[in-house]
């Protein structure tokens, strides 16, 4: 790990003047990706924000919906009773991921921020474009079993590893952000960027902001929501393929309906096709399957990752079968 | 702010305050063992991955490899130093050895801190939920049935569990 300084943050301000004055300062929360990547010397912070004593941790529910501080830890966000009521795919979400102590540490804001898990990205022996701008991309023509399949562009086909995104963009979070400049709200599909020309760059949040909290929208989809993640063992594994699937049901007819894919694209990837075809129809196995057809019809897999295409559309079929049996 | 580059810094381990003086890059889990002397915590990947750095910290259950002993000033840390009273075992040391929840050792630190951070969390009852809540530690001997067996067994005798 190389040297750096460390300052503890106070105040909200004081927070963001320590990271806006100089370009290789990072803020810290939980460290579970951060201390990670700097142990590898991916990352080489030279000074560090500790933002954990900042006041902004509470999860309250008012009458537009949900604000969650960005330094709720994890396990706070999943096991709180209005999400668990309101929002069960949140947590559904949180709780497949990472484990009970990680959760523990790693706060809402990190969890926004974690970068992708590319073993090329993560090993500095590599050439990567996202590490190292203009190297090239050592997993295009290289091990690509866990790679993109959806948004990749020829500089770059990590994907964005976060489960609780996943849930996030299906129920259209905001992302609600401080800065030198002001104050700022981001619709979470907005947040996340595909990689271009610029994987070196995964959000869209400027080196001098801060998420401050995610709102929530209230949400029809407290009863028929389902998050399935399918992975390479049956716990403590980044997600392969996932589904957060939401439905509003009315008289047997969908009435509004949620998909968004973890695993297969730089940012959570919301299947806005597979929506359209839901809404109006009605909740059966076939609808489903057309759904999930259309998605994959835009896939671009590459060669260790063809997998992924059949495995994304069944994993569709199967969060909508779960999340219709739930009522 | 505190602003500086090799500090002092005072931590609650085990209800006693221990003054170090260290560069920020240290983990917690260094310094549980190399400043404070405490080896009973294990070092296993140092990646977050396999659970043996496991403490509680405030009660609640973390990796210590994953983060800077610097922040964690004014909390309460407990290591597995902290569980038997003298020579009488805490029902989790007593139910692994009774159980078998053990091979070669490495893992059963993390493994029983873990497992009392998941009574104190509100244990499930069943085998598979239990198992879903361990997920986080890793036992290279696979002694994971008698680990489900002895937290069930110390689970059982909390009455209000
Ligand atoms: C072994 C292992 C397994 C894992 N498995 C999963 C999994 O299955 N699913 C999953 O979703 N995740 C998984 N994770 C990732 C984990 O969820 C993230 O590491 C965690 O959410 C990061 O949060 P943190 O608070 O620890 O972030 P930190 O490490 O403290 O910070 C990460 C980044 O976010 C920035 N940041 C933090 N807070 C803010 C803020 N408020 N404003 C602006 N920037 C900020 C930091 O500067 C840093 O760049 C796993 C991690 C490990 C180590
Ligand atoms: S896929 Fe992206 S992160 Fe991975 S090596 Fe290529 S450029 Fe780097
Ligand atoms: S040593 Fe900390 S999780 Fe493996
Ligand atoms: S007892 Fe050997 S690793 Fe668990």
């Amino acid at each position: 790990m190389k040297p750096f300084s460390y300052v503890r943050a106070t105040n909200q301000n004081t927070a963001i003047q320590g990271v806006a004055d100089r370009q290789s300062a990072k803020f810290i929360a939980g460290g579970t990706n951060l201390i990670d990547l700097m142990k590898v010397e991916v990352a080489q912070p030279d000074r560090l924000v500790d933002i954990t004593q900042l006041p902004l941790s509470e999860i309250e529910i008012n009458s537009d919906g949900l604000r969650i501080g960005a330094l709720a830890r994890n396990s706070d966000l999943a096991y709180n009773p209005e999400v668990r009521s309101h929002y069960p795919l949140l947590s559904q979400a949180i709780l497949a991921g990472a484990s009970p102590q990680l959760r523990n540490m790693a706060t809402v804001g990190g969890n926004l921020m974690q970068r992708t898990r590319c073993y090329y990205f993560m090993d500095i022996a590599a050439p990567c474009n996202k590490r190292d701008p203009g190297a090239g991309c050592a997993a295009i023509e290289g091990y690509n079993r866990i790679h993109a399949i959806f948004g990749a562009s020829d500089k770059c086909i990590a994907t964005h590893p976060s489960d609780m995104c996943v849930g996030l963009a299906a129920l259209d979070a905001k992302v609600r952000v401080a800065g030198s400049n002001g104050d700022r709200i981001i619709p979470i599909a907005d947040f996340h960027r595909l990689p271009g020309d610029i994987p070196e760059r995964d959000t869209v949040l400027e080196q001098d902001e801060l998420i401050v909290a995610i709102d929530l929208p209230n949400s029809p989809f407290a009863k028929n929501y389902h998050y399935l993640k399918v992975r390479d063992r049956a716990s403590y594994a980044f997600a392969l393929v996932s589904v957060a699937a939401a439905l509003e049901i009315e008289n047997g007819t969908i009435k509004a309906a949620r998909i968004a894919l973890g695993g297969v694209a730089h940012k959570p990837w919301r299947a806005f096709v597979a929506e359209d075809i839901l809404v109006g129809a009605k909740p059966t196995e076939e609808t489903f399957a057309a759904a999930a057809t259309a998605t994959i019809r835009e896939a671009k897999p590459y060669r260790h990752n063809q997998f992924k295409v059949e495995m994304a559309k069944r994993a569709i079929v199967r969060a909508l079968i779960n999340a219709t049996e739930k009522s | 702010m505190v602003n500086s580059d090799n500090l002092n810094l005072l931590l609650k381990v085990n209800g006693t305050q221990h003054t170090l003086q260290i560069d920020p890059r240290v983990t917690l889990l260094d310094a549980l063992r190399e400043k404070i002397g405490l080896t009973g915590t294990k070092k296993g990947c140092d990646r977050g991955q396999c659970g043996a750095c496991t403490v509680l910290v405030d009660g609640r259950r973390i990796n210590s490899c994953l983060t800077l002993a610097v922040m964690y000033q004014e909390t309460e840390i407990t290591t597995i130093e902290e569980l038997a009273k003298g020579d009488e075992l805490h029902p989790m040391q007593a139910a692994f050895i009774k159980h078998d929840g053990f091979q070669c050792g490495y893992c059963t630190p993390g493994q029983i801190m873990s497992a009392v951070g998941l009574l104190a969390e509100g244990c499930p009852s069943d085998d598979a939920e239990i198992k879903e809540c361990m997920s986080g530690n890793i036992c290279r001997c696979s002694a994971y049935p008698g680990i489900v067996a002895a937290i069930q067994e110390v689970r059982q005798m909390q009455p209000n569990l």
